[in-house]
């Protein structure tokens, strides 16, 4: 009992000492770039950086939640995708924009339903049914628009989604805002979100407990996929336009962010402050790299290594210690064989 | 039934319900579309499973020890590239210099990611999602001097023609050099997993590490090779790529990780590991590029139905493993052990009375 404390305890101050180091990476990053950019911390330019990422940081936050129950949702940008193509498709129809913003909210919806429905229930691996889901998705989506994109939506759309709604803020970021602040309750003051963790610890514990572990994975993934679908909307506000390839590959950018800050991959553990400050210093390096002339490619690259060291590095890091410690150890058991042999000694000459 | 579900284990059984359903396929298209059963067709399905074959042995062998790559795509686009830009400048290079040029850039790359995941700890996905960030930022910056591009019409005269070359030709049905290479591939990945000790310990690290732990296997060192092998594997899918497309533009390869796994796992390759087979990774590559070419042929279904067919097909393949592999194990166990019991027992009887 007292070991599971003390390892839980140890845990936590592990995870806070990422949180701490992701702090100090950040606010490195934002010297580095205030310094080369006079106005960069500005709340004008801050607004921006956070503004062109908008509809990614809203679909980590759920995705925080998937990951941390143990599962994995790749159809994430198809959802985007697909919530696009409904609108855009319906709009160029000629239905109301109302209709066709609730129909893509509703078919993301339903994609969550299917990809919750097998995973729970059928209890297949969530990688692959989300990994088939991306592929159907898409495909949906080139059946809808096929090779062409559309441009013509109303102005009460494109409103929405390029002018600041409320101060400087751009509605996209007051729903992030909003939706950060539901999560956080949600994850870290509710039972559902004690749930999420247990879940992710160890399922079937979780169902001998008596949590109903296909309820809450059906919840996570339809929830999932009505978060793409709103952030896919907001995207398609923002450009102004759609294709079939809309939001094509951004399921690794947003599962990276929540993988950077902290979040187990294995499930059962991470918090929202952590995924919250990886968000900030993904944005902040993208932001400062681009001043710099960093293609978005080669910016790619370096989150992609960062993600790595990320966990390569405290892994090693561990381990040095624990070999350390394991020669300490043998030293002193040495010196303590040593001390009592010549006590012996010392007796039998007595 | 009973000799199927009995005699033959649950691998072969899957294997051969795959076979079952291309041919069901090819049967089908056949009759809805017209001129089918040409070499024509032989030719452009069998190059296009090529690629994916080879690429899809790749995801199989780390499969199996229940991990993955995302990064062979980028893997495939790099070496493509690097063995693409080499030969606009080094014309004396012959193919088979070039085959194993492209191996070896394959097969380093596999080793980073090797390194990573079985010695520095790191879960395969955040691994491989990071080298495939890494190589194609590699792929971006080493083309930058090139413009970006590779074009066919500054390859060798044998690297332009490489992918028309046959192995044999029957009238119209051509056996071309590509598939044969990809074919061969196959049989010696499906040889190693079947009879070299390797492959038996990739099985057992994969379908239970801890009792492979304890058993004493090196799970580190048959993890990292494993990388090493599939690295290597699509380095040579690079060569066949480049030599199939001639013009190479910075996003080559892009999403054959993907296409690889699919074509793992409708050919009944677990994603948990522990189970499949190189020859059912190579039917589910066919079954899929079957089924692409011949709903790209049929008039009636646009072709951009594709993606959603193919999406649908891997869920019901893992769906219907998931339901009735572990039953079919089960009912060919029990008589595996009963025909081991006879045997032992007609032994005991045919030995003279101690």
């Amino acid at each position: 009992m007292l070991s599971t404390r003390l390892a839980s305890l140890r845990r936590m101050q592990f995870l806070r000492s990422w949180e701490a180091i992701l702090f100090v990476l950040f606010l490195i990053t934002l010297f580095y770039n205030s310094a080369r950019a006079p106005a960069y911390l500005t709340v004008e330019n801050q607004i921006n950086v956070f503004y062109l990422y908008a509809e990614k940081i809203i679909v980590a936050l759920i995705m925080t939640f998937i990951i941390i129950n143990g599962e994995i949702d790749l159809s994430v940008s198809s959802v985007m995708g697909l919530a696009a193509g409904v609108l855009g498709r319906l709009i160029e129809l000629g239905y109301p924009g109302e209709l066709a913003l609730a129909a893509a909210l509703v078919t993301g919806l339903l994609c969550g339903l299917w990809n919750g429905l097998w995973i729970a229930y059928g209890r297949l691996s969530s990688l692959i049914v989300t990994l088939a889901g991306m592929i159907m998705f898409r495909g949906l989506v080139w059946v809808l628009v096929e090779d062409r994109s559309i441009t013509t939506f109303p102005d009460w759309i494109n409103n929405m989604g390029q002018r600041p709604i409320l101060g400087p803020f751009p509605l996209s970021l007051l729903i992030f805002f909003f939706l950060l602040i539901i999560a956080y309750i949600v994850l870290q003051h509710s039972a559902f979100g004690r749930y999420v963790y247990v879940i992710g610890n160890n399922r079937e514990v979780a169902r001998f407990s008596g949590v109903k572990v296909e309820t809450v994975k059906l919840v996570l993934f339809i929830a999932s996929g009505l978060i793409s679908a709103l952030a896919g909307v907001l995207y398609t506000a923002r450009l102004g336009a759609m294709r079939a390839s809309t939001a094509e590959g951004f399921e690794l950018e947003i599962i990276t962010m929540v993988l950077l800050g902290g979040v187990n991959i294995f499930g059962g553990s991470g918090t929202l402050l952590g995924v919250l400050l990886s968000i900030l210093l993904i944005l902040n390096l993208r932001n400062g790299m681009s001043l710099s002339n960093i293609t978005l490619q080669q910016q790619t690259g370096v989150i992609g290594a960062l993600l790595i060291f990320s966990v390569l590095v405290p892994n090693l890091a561990t381990r040095v210690r624990a070999e350390l410690n394991r020669r300490r150890f043998a030293r002193l058991a040495a010196e303590q064989a040593a001390l009592a042999e010549r006590k012996e000694v010392k007796a039998e000459t007595k | 039934m009973k000799f199927i579900t009995r005699i033959l284990r649950p691998e072969q059984v899957r294997e051969l319900v795959t076979l079952f359903l291309i041919v069901i396929i090819v049967l089908g298209f056949g009759t809805l579309l017209t001129d089918y059963y040409t070499g024509r067709t032989f030719v452009r399905v069998s190059t296009s499973i090529a690629i994916i074959a080879v690429v899809a042995m790749a995801q199989t062998l780390v499969a199996i020890t229940r991990n993955i790559d995302l990064s062979l795509g980028a893997i495939v686009g790099f070496c493509a590239f690097f063995l693409g830009v080499q030969l606009s400048y080094h014309h004396e290079i012959g193919p088979v210099p070039a085959a194993l040029i492209a191996i070896a850039i394959g097969t380093a790359m596999g080793m980073i990611n090797g390194l990573i995941i079985a010695y520095g700890r790191v879960p395969a996905i955040i691994t491989t999602i990071g080298t495939m960030a890494i190589y194609r930022t590699a792929i971006v910056l080493y083309s930058a001097p090139e413009g970006g591009i590779v074009s066919a019409h500054r390859l060798p005269m044998w690297a332009r023609q490489f992918a028309s070359w046959s192995i044999f030709k029957v009238g119209d049905l051509d056996f071309r050099v590509m598939v044969g290479i990809a074919i061969a591939v196959v049989i010696l990945i499906q040889l190693m997993l079947t009879y070299l000790p390797y492959g038996r310990r990739l099985y057992a690290i994969g379908s239970n590490p801890e009792a492979a732990r304890i058993a004493g296997f090196p799970a580190q060192r048959i993890v990292f090779i494993a990388y090493l092998i599939g690295g290597a594997l699509a380095g040579l899918g690079g060569y066949l790529f480049l030599l199939q497309y001639g013009n190479l533009m910075v996003l080559a390869g892009v999403g054959l990780e993907f296409d690889a796994v699919a074509a793992a796992v409708v050919g009944g390759v677990n994603i948990f590991g522990g189970t499949g087979t190189a020859i059912g990774a190579f039917l589910g590559a066919t079954l899929i590029g079957t089924l692409d070419y011949s709903l790209r042929r049929w008039p009636a279904i646009s072709e951009f139905w594709r993606n959603a067919i193919l999406g649908l097909l891997i869920l019901l393949a893992v769906a219907t493993d998931s339901a009735i592999m572990a039953r079919l194990r089960l009912i060919w166990a029990r008589a595996a052990a009963a025909r081991t019991a006879e045997m032992a027992e007609a032994k005991a009887r045919s030995m003279p009375q101690a």
